[in-house]
């Protein structure tokens, strides 16, 4: 007997910009603490029921160290009964966060489970918590590090993808979250207040409304000096037969860093029954893999692979595709995986590019956004996967109920 | 008038802030004109060199308009308002010109935020030249950048005892702290320095617009910064009790907004300053401390015709505690004292104890010998009634006999000025019956002070029922002239502050006899605001004394053919008193027992009162202890005992210490609600007896929606 996950809510707070944004005066704590009572207002939700809180966060450290999940529920003066749990599966934190939450379900352990993610970018800046990956030379050496910017430029060079292939892609990303923004489709975006109930936020801000190809041809590659001074080389020399590695990732076609925080409530049918909570959906299936360091970006095909085969699915069956944008190139080579030559159904209100990528919470909010839209167009089935800095991917199928 | 604005020869402009009409400058929707355009024009003017910012008035700048904060209710209307201020110094201190604070005067709250936006600060040496932000003492915060900018200037730990505690300085001292950074002997030294900076600073920026800023002593993040910041709000805790929102939130706004760029500091800082601004604390604590102590300060309670009195002569009848100590503030305000005892002996002892008080301040630097030699000078301490002869005012402060104060009072009217006033420092003898004593009772006063005299700034006037307004007014101006604060009330038993500060300590002994915790009743003292718990009260003010005071009140009564009712705690001071011999702290033990540093509860209590089976949780036993101080405020009140409720708050607060954040006895039922305090009132005494019951006059009030204001 499986007790099916449903996912009863998912909410975020807006991305905020990183220089000069809106959230950087936000601490974190007081971000996700501002979200927790708005889920708990919603549902008028008894948060003695909660059995557990996990939270991705990449940077686990100063204003966001020390378990952000339980400190945030403790200063959002949930029940002192409700533990909780930060995580780091970088990138696909807010993804597997939701993951861990239907495992816990699924295995009859645990009934009501809040999953999500916050990272403020602007406030704890990515990569200030040290970490051997990069800082240690010989482990350094051993695993080939590259940032992750080679490694999106290796495999837009490998596939053959021009600096206007990726372009286009972002103004479109730009185009669908400005249009998608305007017309208020994020449904689940909860606008931050001040303690005064004074408006600090309330829509993406990182979004540039009518940017062209134009516009995002001019800016400059952002990993060509680097590249030039040695990462290339690494790559190179495990990808032999790569002559010369093109840089055409840019600011404007890669994620941005932003500042944001996101919320999923996930539990069994009995628990909402009695707590009053409508299901929205059933998490069918998850799915995670691991790959090569240096390319490090070409998870999302065999992580969505992998959750569909789980599933007894086919991609055919996906009514609505989120795939983070956190270099153009990393959705261009998923549809290529996946033999996809139209992106109708595939990131529909726009991405990371646009949005921004807060890295521990881009994955709870790239699920939310397809719930929403499902809802909106009265589809049946979503999936969400996300590249993973590194070598990893990580995918979810959700199913409306 | 306005700003005065003048360029000189090396192309300095002086801003010279005179508003007009007014004797201060102040923040407000006129300043701000002002601020714009004297900028604008600087803005305009490519061949300024510097600006030097200075004020006409004996003060360099007040601070912000209080009455239009205090009635201020939106949020959105106060960021508006803040905000502005904010980006003018803002546009002040990026103006690419050195821009320095000329401060000719006291440079308090605003006044000294406008100067941290300037590059440079020099002030005036001048113990009149007060420096600090004050704002944390009426429940707000620095709001016009202080708690931004003042850690920016001289790092988060120097900046918390002024923001946190609102210490105020004078420029010696505000020197060596580095809230300014040079001192002038007068106003042409002031102006040579600032101008002079100027020509050696041309191209000035605040440290913190500039490349590699880094925060004096670190931000938060550095080890040492975060280890203090780990234990300060513990720190806060202990003394506030956490009934204080201003601290924590200056706490906060300084800390978060040293993570952050000096925009978004700012920005921060409004949003607690917000918060704190339209919160009930600082409403009760701006209505105390300003407008009604500024009503009692400005004679609201004083007889409007009297012209200005002034005490020359001061005879004070007896040189104990009470007596030595109004005969030391009185010379200290300048006033000739002849202190009186029954021998020599003691006259002596009494003058010995005053040159120990001034003797400790000369050891600490805190006072210069040659004051100290003038103020002995002062006072002539004799057992020779007739050296009391020319004395204006006098003040008995003998022991509470009637007899033995009768006695003085003969002696001294016929020797004093007749023209004089005669005031007994009495604490709970009515003094319109001490008044049928005396030869002239027009001219009898109670002049009640507090102990110890020299800390304690409240002094209850007493007015008899014979009592002239030319005897009130005398009091009253005397009062001030000591640099004291005067409420008046009507003659009653036990006046207001005796009668009522009463009630705190005996409900904490109607409790113990409920059998509750006595850590916990101290504990809901403590919670509530009061200085200390009711028990430990009780043992400060000796319950033998409670207990005299008591039997006196049933003597009193019975000879006027009336029985004295019934209190909970009778049975409480009963055995504490006449069973246990427990009388207090002077006499050895009381609800505590004491040794050398520490005290703790005498353990016997829970013998004695054995524990109950269902206590009451603590927010009642708070709402029990204040309630019955407010209520019994109302019953002075509605009995004529009191006339005006600035007298009440005020003498609540001053006199015995009641929770300052509330506002004071009668602000508290503002506070709770007119209506929801009537009712909870009736609850109470339902459920705990008559003293809990609501006076008509609340009743009325509630019905009609008034408030005690």
């Amino acid at each position: 007997m499986i007790n099916e996950a449903f996912i009863f809510d998912a909410i975020r707070s807006p991305r905020g910009k990183k220089k000069g944004g809106a959230l950087n005066e936000v601490t974190p704590v007081d971000l996700v603490s501002k979200l927790m009572k708005t889920l708990a207002r919603k549902h008028e939700l008894d948060t003695s029921q909660v059995d557990d809180v996990v939270l991705g966060c990449v940077t686990p450290i100063g204003d966001q160290g020390a378990n952000v999940a339980k400190t945030s529920a403790q200063f959002a003066g949930w029940d002192i009964d409700v533990p909780g749990m930060q995580i780091n599966r970088f990138c696909a934190s807010g993804l597997e966060t939701v993951n861990m939450a239907a495992m816990k379900v699924r295995s009859g352990w645990e009934d009501l489970v809040v999953a999500g993610g916050v990272e403020s970018m602007s406030r704890v800046p990515m990569g200030s918590d040290g970490g051997a990956m990069a800082f240690e030379p010989k482990v350094n050496s051993k695993t080939d590090f590259v940032t992750q910017g080679i490694g999106a430029d290796l495999v837009a060079t490998m596939e053959g993808f021009s600096r206007k292939d990726l372009d286009e892609y972002a103004a479109i990303s730009q185009s669908r979250a400005s249009t998608a923004s305007k017309n208020g489709r994020f449904k689940s975006l909860i606008p931050i207040k001040d303690q005064n109930g004074l408006m600090i936020l309330d829509k993406d801000e990182h979004i540039r409304p009518g940017i062209t190809v134009d516009d995002l041809g001019a800016l400059k590659p952002s990993f060509e000096i680097m590249g030039q001074m040695g990462f290339d080389a690494v790559a190179l020399q495990k990808y032999s037969g790569v002559e010369t590695i093109n840089h055409v990732h840019t600011a404007g076609n890669a994620s941005g860093i932003v500042d944001g925080a996101a919320l999923v409530l996930v539990g069994t049918e009995e628990k909402g029954k009695e707590l009053g909570l409508k299901p929205r959906a059933r998490v069918v299936s998850a799915a995670l893999v691991g790959m090569d360091p240096t390319i490090m970006l070409t998870g999302p095909g065999p992580a969505t692979k992998k959750a569909l085969k789980k599933a007894g699915m086919a991609l055919s069956d996906i009514d609505l595709l989120e795939v983070n944008e956190a270099f153009a190139a990393v959705v261009l080579r998923f549809l290529k995986d996946m033999g996809k030559n139209d992106i109708d159904n595939v990131n529909v209100n726009g991405g990371s590019i646009a949005m921004g990528h807060p890295l521990g919470a881009t994955g709870a909010m790239l699920l939310g956004t397809a719930l929403d839209e499902l809802e909106t167009r009265d589809l049946s089935t979503g999936l969400i996967t996300l590249c993973v800095g590194g070598g990893m991917g990580i995918a979810t199928i959700i199913e409306r109920v | 008038m306005g700003f005065d604005y003048q360029k000189d020869e090396q192309n300095i402009v002086t801003i010279t802030m005179d508003m007009e009409g007014r004797s201060t400058n102040v923040i407000n929707t006129e300043f701000h004109l002002l601020m714009s355009e004297a900028l604008e024009k600087i803005q305009a003017d490519k061949s300024v060199t510097g600006v030097v910012l200075t004020s006409g008035k004996k003060t360099f700048l007040a601070g912000g308009d209080l009455e239009m904060l205090y009635g201020f209710t939106d949020p959105q209307d106060v960021f508006n308002s803040s905000q502005l201020f904010k980006d003018k110094t803002r546009t002040m201190e990026t103006l690419g010109v050195p821009v320095v604070a000329a401060i000719n005067g006291a440079a308090i709250g605003g006044g000294f935020e406008l100067t941290l936006a300037c590059h440079h600060r020099i002030a005036i040496d001048s113990p009149k030249t007060k420096i600090g932000l004050p704002e944390v003492t009426l429940g707000l915060l620095p709001g016009g950048g202080g708690v931004a900018r003042l850690p920016r200037v001289i790092g988060l730990e120097a900046a918390f005892p002024f923001l946190l505690e609102g210490k105020q300085v004078k420029p010696g001292a505000a020197l060596k702290a580095g809230l300014i950074d040079n001192l002038a002997s007068d106003r042409d030294d002031l102006m040579a320095k600032a101008k002079a900076w100027i020509l050696a600073n041309p191209e000035s920026a605040q440290p913190w617009d500039q490349k590699g800023y880094k925060m004096p002593g670190g931000n938060p993040q550095h080890p040492k910064v975060a280890q203090m910041l780990a234990i300060a709000p513990a720190i806060l805790k202990k003394k506030t009790q956490g009934n204080y929102p201003a601290p924590e939130a200056i706490m906060n706004a300084a800390v978060e907004g040293a993570l952050v760029d000096i925009d978004t500091a700012l920005r921060i800082e409004t949003r607690y300053f917000i918060q704190l601004a339209t919160g009930k604390v600082s409403k009760n604590m701006i209505n105390a401390f300003w407008f009604q102590m500024n009503e009692i300060t400005s004679g609201a309670s004083r007889p409007k015709d009297i012209p200005p009195t002034d005490t020359q002569k001061l005879g004070v009848l007896g040189s104990g505690m009470m007596g030595h100590g109004i005969a030391y503030v009185s010379a200290l305000s300048g006033i000739e004292v002849v202190m009186t005892d029954a021998t020599q002996e003691s006259a002596d002892k009494g003058l010995a104890a005053i040159a120990k008080i001034m003797q400790k301040k000369v050891d600490k630097g805190r006072m210069a010998q040659e004051k100290m030699d003038t103020v002995l000078g002062q006072i002539n301490a004799t057992d020779d009634y007739s050296k009391l002869d020319g004395c204006d005012l006098i003040i008995e402060a003998v022991y509470e006999d009637r007899e033995l104060k009768a006695k003085v009072t003969a002696v001294t009217e016929s020797v004093m000025d007749p023209t004089g006033v005669f005031g007994s420092n009495t604490s709970t003898l009515p003094v319109t019956g001490l008044a049928e004593r005396s030869s002239r009772p027009e001219s009898f006063i109670g002049i009640h002070f507090f102990s110890p005299v020299d800390k304690m700034k409240l002094v209850e006037i007493i007015v008899g029922e014979k009592t002239s307004d030319d005897a009130l007014a005398k009091a009253f101006d005397y009062v001030l002239k000591i640099h004291k604060i005067p409420i008046v009330v009507n003659d009653s038993r036990g006046f207001y502050t005796s009668r009522v500060f009463g009630t705190y300590p005996t409900e904490g002994m109607a409790l113990l006899a409920e059998g509750h915790h006595p850590r916990e009743i101290e504990s809901a003292g403590m919670k509530a605001g009061m200085p200390v718990g009711p028990l430990a009260l009780a043992d400060e003010v000796s319950l033998g004394l409670m207990a005299h005071i008591r039997n006196q009140t049933r003597k009193d009564l019975e000879a006027e053919g009336k029985k004295i009712p019934e209190s909970p705690f009778d049975p409480v001071i009963e055995l504490m008193v006449e069973k246990e011999k427990r009388l207090g702290r002077a006499a050895g033990g009381g609800f505590y027992e004491y040794d050398e540093k520490h005290k703790h509860l005498w353990p016997g209590l829970r013998e004695h009162f054995p524990p109950c089976e269902n206590p009451i949780p603590q927010e009642e036993m708070i709402e029990r202890m204040m309630f019955v101080q407010a209520l019994d405020t109302v019953r002075c009140y509605e009995e004529n005992v009191l006339t005006s409720i600035a007298d009440a708050n005020i003498g609540s607060i001053f006199g015995w210490g009641f929770a300052p954040f509330k506002g004071g006895t009668l602000q508290f039922i503002n506070d709770y609600g007119v209506k929801a305090f009537a009712d909870r009132s009736q609850e109470l005494a339902a459920k705990y007896g008559d003293r809990f019951a609501p006076p008509q006059l609340l009743k009325d009030m509630a019905e009609k929606r008034e408030y005690f204001n």
